[in-house]
């Protein structure tokens, strides 16, 4: 870890409609790290993620990826900040009319002007990176909602990209896919040097994959938590942040209602 | 419906005494029993000035959902009028599902605001504010799609060819059976409704005139429109609602592809493509459904055609088609935009379908209006 800030998140507020969602939010993600967001259900987690990856414009404040501001850039300046990001939607989110392959091999038909034998070969290695090789061919309503979530991640990484970001890699999963997950996450994060951003409240993932957390609190609609998980749960001075790293459960006080 | 309350086993007696209310409630508190008991209950409740409740419980041998809400409804008006409460002799499991609910959480439940008169001046200004945000939306979007038809027309090779036959088969060749049979039955229809009339004047050799002027110039390229409409149309909002839903129009955009040029230009082109040459099936068998009743009315088939050949102009047959290249362009724009606009959850893909249907066919009939007017002026 360099420690070179990537990401920067500057009084950021959201809001849907009258609802405040978030409220002025800050805090930076440093270059190479595993970086999490966590928080109870229905906080603003994948709303935090969608503006961050530009597409939703915030209320107010800025995200800035180096020198360049997701919020405000335009053009073709945004085109190349937006080709720094892979991104790992929840449901996957893979193109239903194309293969694996297919979808796979769309950004580097779109973004390069490598040949087709190359292509599906840059295609089939990161496919083979989340362990799909022998499934290019399938088309994503053939695979299990585990298979979509890696083929979605082989997708997001077909460029290169700078930073990862996850939006619940393992939820839904059964233990040992996503522990694989988790894996697959710290390997990417050591051999590649990928920055990752990953929303997710699976704790057991968490204490394996994360270098630091930010932990969003419904009804504060702030980040009441900040560091890396193990400390947290020891010393953090609230005792519902303790609470819910050592997986307690209390008996007043929720976290928030449904999920966004 | 049957009332289910004959077959309740549920007992319920209740005194009001020096405002003290007593209930002693027994048997089997399940839907069945709690339908016959909560009238009787509430008969009570609404004593005036209660001063306390006590509810004997010994009884009830069993509770399920329903039972616990008369129990809990019972402390919630306690509640609501600052007066005691006591349930007495209660068993330990129907005490344990009780304590699920307790008062302080329920009564947090926020009842929705009371209705008044402004809600309706609202509603109707927030409607107002909407639809000309629609439009707003939907002239931006025609701008849009304006800009990318120009940039694939000078760049053909950006657009995605599998897209692009995939809907041509879809929204064309797939179409002819119904095409043909609507067109082939309006022809038949209009010819036989004239038939009736002109005989009285011994007319009838002007129903070629008659039949093959109003296909050509209305009812060909209406009925092709209003079945593209359904058919593809509604096809292209649903497809791109259910990618909307799926998160795969946000993936599109986080990848820096325009999702406008990646699957509403295929789309709009291959239907726009394909509803003028559609059109001219609807045409050639609405003249052929006239044809059968001009046979059948004795004339031979040749003079039939001769007439319509007569009548039927270049520019009747060219100016029918030319609307039907604006009416398939309008309708998978429509279509398109529907699909894109999308909300959350499945019943907005169905949703945003019937919205691209209704407004195409509002867009048809208004273009068709405006042609009807540049038509008369340019004298065709």
């Amino acid at each position: 870890m360099s420690g070179e800030t990537i990401i920067t998140v500057e009084g950021f507020t959201a809001r849907y409609g009258e609802r405040l969602v978030l409220d002025d939010l800050s805090f930076t993600v440093k270059r190479g790290e595993v970086f999490v967001i966590l928080g109870g259900s229905g906080c603003g987690k994948s709303t935090l993620l969608k503006h961050m990856i530009g597409l939703y414009h915030p209320f107010a404040g800025d995200i800035r990826v180096g020198d360049a501001s997701v919020v405000s850039t335009t053009g073709a300046e945004r085109d190349a900040l937006i080709r720094r990001f892979g991104v790992m939607y929840q449901s996957g989110a893979l193109f239903g009319s194309m293969t694996l392959l297919e979808n796979v091999c769309l950004p580097l038909e779109e973004f390069t002007s490598l040949n087709k034998a190359a292509r599906e070969l840059i295609a089939k290695m990161k496919l083979s990176l989340v362990g799909l090789a022998e499934f290019a061919h399938l088309m994503p309503s053939e695979i299990s909602g585990g298979m979509k979530k890696r083929a979605a991640i082989a997708r997001a990484m077909a460029l290169d990209p700078e930073i990862l970001f996850l939006d619940e890699p393992s939820a839904g999963l059964d233990p040992i896919t996503a522990a694989e997950l988790d894996e697959l996450i710290i390997q990417l994060a050591r051999a590649l040097k990928i920055t990752f951003v990953i929303v997710t409240h699976e704790l057991p993932s968490i204490y394996k994959i994360a270098d630091r957390v930010i932990m969003l609190d419904a009804r504060a609609k702030k980040i009441i938590a900040e560091g890396d998980p193990a400390t947290l749960r020891d010393t953090h001075e609230d005792q519902w942040v303790r609470d819910f790293f050592n997986r307690k459960s209390q008996a007043t006080g929720t976290t928030g209602e449904d999920d966004e | 419906m049957k009332k289910k309350e004959s077959n309740s086993n549920a007992s319920f007696e209740g005194t009001v005494n020096n405002g003290k209310l007593s209930m002693v409630v027994g048997g089997r508190l399940d839907a069945a029993g709690v339908t016959a008991l909560w009238p009787k209950a509430r008969g009570l409740l609404e004593t005036k000035r209660l001063a306390a409740i006590e509810l004997d419980g010994a009884g009830v041998d069993y509770a399920d959902g329903a039972g616990a809400a008369l129990l809990v409804h019972v402390r919630q008006v306690a509640r609501r009028l600052k007066i005691p409460v006591e349930f007495n002799g209660l068993g330990a499991d129907i005490q344990e599902m009780l304590d699920l609910y307790p008062a302080e959480k329920l009564s947090e439940i926020a009842e929705p605001a009371p209705k008044n008169g402004r809600d309706l001046v609202e509603g109707i200004g927030e409607a107002f504010c909407d639809a000309i945000r629609g439009v707003k939306d939907h002239v931006a979007f025609m701008g849009e799609l304006f800009v990318g038809l120009l940039q694939a027309i000078v760049h053909p090779r950006g657009m995605r060819a599998k897209d692009f036959f995939l809907v041509i088969e879809a929204s064309g060749p797939k179409a002819l059976p119904i095409i043909a049979m609507l067109g082939f039955l309006v022809g038949l229809i209009l010819a036989f409704q004239g038939a009736v009339l002109m005989k009285q004047f011994g007319a009838e050799i002007y129903i070629a005139d008659f039949v093959g002027k109003s296909v050509a110039r209305e009812l060909g390229p209406l009925i092709t429109a209003i079945i593209v409409a359904g058919r593809t149309g509604s096809a292209f909002a649903a497809e791109i609602g259910t990618m909307k839903v799926n998160e795969e129009i946000d993936a599109f955009t986080t990848m820096g592809l325009d999702p406008v040029r990646f699957l509403v230009i295929p789309r709009v082109t291959a239907a726009t493509l394909m509803t003028p040459l559609l059109a001219v099936i609807t045409n050639v068998f609405g003249m052929m459904g006239g044809a059968v009743v001009m046979m059948s009315l004795g004339f031979p088939l040749v003079t039939y055609v001769n007439r319509i050949l007569g009548s039927v102009t270049a520019a009747d047959y060219l100016g029918g088609l030319s609307k039907s290249i604006i009416f398939g362009l309008l309708i998978s724009g429509a279509g398109c935009l529907c699909g894109l606009r999308t909300g959350e959850g499945a019943s907005a893909v169905g949703n945003s379908a019937t919205r691209a249907v209704v407004s195409s066919i509002i867009m048809i009939v208004i273009a068709d209006g405006l042609f009807a007017v540049l038509f008369y002026y340019l004298g065709i």
